[in-house]
């Protein structure tokens, strides 16, 4: 059996799964039911001033008959008191001192930031995490994603908290931004243990097509609200793994965005992640998720021959290259398995439009068609919306050369 | 001349209560939700096998489509405009083996989109909301009578309106929509919603003339005289006989005149009956034995002469039919209909074989059952002997010939289609048949002008 648990820069954790800041961690009742289910951790609900939320905070994206494949939310940070956070803060740790309990905190002055640093760790928080992520209403009062958005400020701030932090702290990045480097650099440089990313990404997720408002519309008004859920998952992939390819990067990662099954958080790793966090997945099925999360990685590992996450942490890496550095000389082209083929002509139908129009119907009056393997330049286009698994199949094909990069291509052609 | 021009509703005309009332729809109506995730499996398919094989080539991934984007008005509009009887075909067509049949969906193992279901979701949804798709189209001056309110003649008349030519529809019965309101199954379709859908149809412009039989109440040279064009739409007639002895005792009924009282009427009463012989092989046949036993007659047996194989009646039905509990003799007939009273108490049979396709009694093999209800459904009289005095209309087996491209007959005047050319086939032939002869008799009235 593989060792599933982790070690983020001192925070032990018995598996990488942990319940994102969110509507899952307001309360001890949730993150105590979420642990007895098999949670590694949990990141509390962001503490700060409490405010006033709006009734109606979350819009769906469905999609094809699936619901919510992007969850949209406008809920600030918690409504609770300090008292009632801290307290409960303090039973959890106490009757889970194997959990990972982290609490996430958001404030402007460094005074209420000194304040809260010395009464989330006297709670028994085992990390901190820097809310500099919120897309929504915070940012309006000067916190939240414009901390982030601006590598300056997060770094005077997280100094702060790095002053007066007796634990790990770890920053959690805003996708709102054009270059995710720029704010896990200063992350990095102010000397965080951790980044998380991501948090949500500024949307509008539906106009009601008869009030005119957006959704979720609170008495006829909407506002940009940050998307989550599956959907975001290939933003947040990419922004993992941007930092950890960048040359000098070391901070450890908390993944998040879009994880729904093991194998979500298999990707995370992959790229770099140390742990993994979850918020709209328990928010749809419950905390129950996380039995087949645990079952799946540890399955998946013993597979692999991996026993421990350390040993695969990061392994696709090195593979994801830019542009630059691929391999002019490699072919493919797309082959249809006749036997497969359930004459849907959806291949025909996107290869002419949106292909080099070279899959072709038969004359004999079969529907199966066929691909004109002199035309196909192996785009991938149709295996994509071929309904059938390994019906079209992208064949390789040796051209006999060696790898050839553009860098390299472009000396040769001067 | 009588005849009533009903632009009001033909449902007051259905007793109520009446016998189909008692059955249960084997395919419920969706509700939005159920609709619109059946949608989203429906992979859009390019040049869609489902499309080619429904007759009237309903454009049907296009239809689904807008279902599921919410635009039910659209996809209403989308099957109407292809097929005008719609809402019947969703209901009763033999999907199976047209346009479900067809769906890729099949091939991967997995099940056809519900395409007639999802048709009926539609265009149940736009008439419950009373919308109206067309409208006459401006007027030729040109006056076409079509024989029958069957499929046929409907989807022909609501053609030729809509391109503008004025349209009689005689129809003989007093409630129109030949058998498509009086003889499919009720738990496919109720007599009612049947009707409805006509009422959609008279609205375009259609006027149907109920009660008027034509070579009796009107004479086909009259019809002549009064129109440019006829078009022929008069269908099968009584329920054939058989030929046996006790065919007149009481609790012996033809399948399509007894269908049609049960749909009708509150006449029959079905605590009456225990053990029912339904005589044929066809759908019909299986259509009255399942009716008897959705009524809960506790026995009903159907006789073939030929074998299970050999069944005109399709597989599928033939298969429900056989998980209700209704019984089956094959390679059997009747001799006759025993009777007590004047009222059927049995029935005669005699085992059949078959050598080189002939079929011969086994002599010796005689014997009999006791019944009390007995259903003939052994093919329908054909009634084109009608218009034998048309010169040139050349009738064949008592099937109208016409040209298959343009449906008209041997007599330039005269256009047939549905089941009088056909000898009986399904609503969605005849309603694309009789859509095929409007466009070529606009056409010719066209060219006449
Ligand atoms: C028991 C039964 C069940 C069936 N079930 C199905 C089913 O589930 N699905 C399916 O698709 N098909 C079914 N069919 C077949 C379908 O009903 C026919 O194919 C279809 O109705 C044929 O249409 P039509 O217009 O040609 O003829 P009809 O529907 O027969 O209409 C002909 C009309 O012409 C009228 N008429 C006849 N002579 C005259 C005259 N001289 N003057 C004026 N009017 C006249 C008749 O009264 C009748 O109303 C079934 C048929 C039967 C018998
Ligand atoms: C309703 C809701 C409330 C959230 N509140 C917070 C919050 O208070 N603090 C925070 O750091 N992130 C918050 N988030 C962001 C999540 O922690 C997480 O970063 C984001 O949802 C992406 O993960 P997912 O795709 O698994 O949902 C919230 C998300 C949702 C859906
Ligand atoms: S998309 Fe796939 S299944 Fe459909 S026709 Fe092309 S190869 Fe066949
Ligand atoms: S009319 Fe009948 S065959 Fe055609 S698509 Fe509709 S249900 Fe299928
Ligand atoms: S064949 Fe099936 S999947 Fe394809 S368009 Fe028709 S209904 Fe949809």
């Amino acid at each position: 059996m593989a060792d599933i648990s982790i070690n983020f820069a001192g925070i032990k954790s018995p598996n990488p799964f942990w319940l994102a800041s969110g509507p899952l961690t307001n309360t001890a009742y949730q993150v105590m039911e979420a642990f007895d289910l098999g949670w590694g951790g949990a990141v509390w609900k962001t503490v700060g001033i409490p405010i006033v939320n709006v009734y109606s905070r979350y819009g769906g994206l469905n999609y094809h008959g699936s619901r919510l494949v992007g969850l949209n939310n406008n809920e600030l940070i918690t409504d609770r008191s300090f008292e009632e956070n801290y307290k409960e803060i303090y039973q959890v740790k106490k009757k889970y001192p194997k959990n990972a309990l982290l609490v996430s905190l958001m404030f402007e002055t460094k005074q209420e930031w000194k304040e809260h640093v010395k009464r989330a760790i006297d709670s028994g928080a085992d990390g901190l995490e820097l809310n500099f992520g919120c897309p929504h209403g915070m940012c309006e009062r000067g916190m939240g994603s414009v901390v982030g958005q601006e590598p300056k400020v997060l770094k005077e701030v997280t100094g702060w908290v790095m002053e007066y932090s007796t634990v790990p702290v770890l920053v959690k990045l805003t996708p709102n931004i054009s270059d995710i480097r720029d704010p896990g650099k200063a992350a990095q440089e102010v000397g965080a243990h951790g980044v998380s990313l991501i948090n949500t990404i500024k949307s509008i997720m539906e106009i009601d097509l008869d009030t005119f408002s957006p959704v979720p519309s609170v008495d006829g008004k909407g506002t940009n609200g940050g998307y989550c859920g599956p959907a975001v998952k290939p933003i947040a992939l990419h922004m993992v793994g941007s930092l950890s390819r960048m040359p000098g990067w070391k901070t450890l990662i908390s993944g998040i965005g879009g994880v729904q099954t093991w194998r979500d958080a298999v990707e995370f790793i992959l790229l770099g992640a140390t742990s993994v966090q979850v918020c709209t997945a328990a928010m749809h099925y419950g905390f129950r998720i996380v039995e087949e999360l645990n079952q799946g990685l540890s399955d998946y590992m013993d597979q692999k021959g991996f026993k421990s996450i350390e040993e695969f942490r990061g392994k696709a890496v090195k593979n994801f290259v830019e542009w630059g550095n691929l391999n002019l000389n490699y072919r493919v082209k797309a082959e249809i398995n006749p036997k497969k083929c359930i004459e849907c002509q959806l291949c025909v139908a996107a290869c002419d439009a949106g292909g080099h129009q070279c899959i072709h119907t038969q004359e004999n009056g079969s529907r199966v068609p066929y691909v004109d393997q002199e035309a196909c330049i192996g785009c991938n286009l149709c295996s994509l919306v071929c309904p059938v698994e390994e019906c079209i199949t992208m064949k390789e094909i040796d051209l006999g050369k060696p790898y050839l990069t553009w860098k390299e291509y472009q000396k040769t052609a001067v | 001349m009588k005849g009533k021009s009903a632009a009001v509703s033909f449902i007051d005309q259905l007793e109520c209560p009446r016998t189909e009332l008692l059955f249960q729809e084997s395919k419920p109506l969706y509700n939005e939700d159920q609709a619109v995730s059946e949608a989203s499996r429906c992979l859009f398919c390019y040049d869609a096998p489902c499309m080619q094989a429904c007759p009237t080539h309903i454009n049907v991934p296009l239809f689904i489509r807008q279902i599921m984007t919410k635009n039910v008005k659209g996809s209403a509009k989308t099957i109407l405009s292809s097929n005008i009887m719609g809402l019947s075909c969703a209901h009763i067509c033999p999907v199976e083996v047209l346009c479900e049949g067809a769906c890729v969906m099949n091939h991967e193992g997995k099940e056809a989109i519900h395409i007639g279901r999802l048709q009926r979701y539609s265009v149940q949804w736009a008439y419950d909301k009373q919308m109206q798709f067309f409208t006459k189209g401006k007027s030729t001056g040109k006056k076409v009578a079509v024989i029958g309110s069957g499929p046929a003649g409907l989807s022909c008349a609501a053609e030729l309106v809509q391109l503008g030519h004025d349209v009689v529809v005689y129809e003989s019965r007093e409630i129109p929509g030949g058998l498509d309101s009086a003889a499919v199954a009720p738990y496919k379709l109720f007599s009612e919603d049947a009707l409805k859908e006509i009422s959609f149809i008279q609205k375009i412009g259609v006027e149907i003339k109920t009660g008027v039989s034509i070579g009796k109440d009107l004479s086909i040279s009259e019809l002549e005289q009064k129109h440019d064009l006829i078009f022929i739409g008069i269908g099968l007639g009584r329920d054939s006989d058989l030929g046996i002895p006790g065919e007149d005792l009481s609790g012996c009924a033809g399948a399509v005149e007894w269908i049609e009282t049960i749909k009708r009427t509150n006449a029959f009463d079905p605590g009456t009956v225990r053990n029912a012989v339904v005589i044929g092989g066809g759908n019909t046949a299986l259509d009255a034995a399942r009716e008897l036993k959705k009524l809960m007659v506790p026995k009903v047996t159907l006789i073939y002469r030929r074998t299970e194989s050999e069944m005109s009646g399709y597989k599928h039905e033939k298969d429900r039919a056989a998980q209700e509990g209704i019984e089956f003799l094959f390679q059997t007939i009747p001799l006759e209909i025993l009777g007590h009273n004047g009222k059927v108490d049995g029935m005669k049979l005699v085992k059949i074989k078959s050598e080189n396709g002939k079929l011969t009694p086994v002599s010796g093999s005689e014997f009999s059952v006791s019944c009390d209800f007995v259903v003939k459904a052994a093919g329908q009289e054909k009634l084109s002997e009608l218009f034998s005095e048309v010169k040139n209309l050349t009738v064949k087996n008592g099937l109208i010939q016409v040209n298959p491209e343009t449906l008209q007959t041997g007599s330039p005047k005269y256009f047939a289609a549905g089941d009088c050319v056909s000898g009986g086939e399904e609503v969605v032939y005849a309603v694309a048949d009789g859509k095929k002869a409007a466009k070529a008799m606009h056409e010719l009235l066209m060219k006449e002008k």
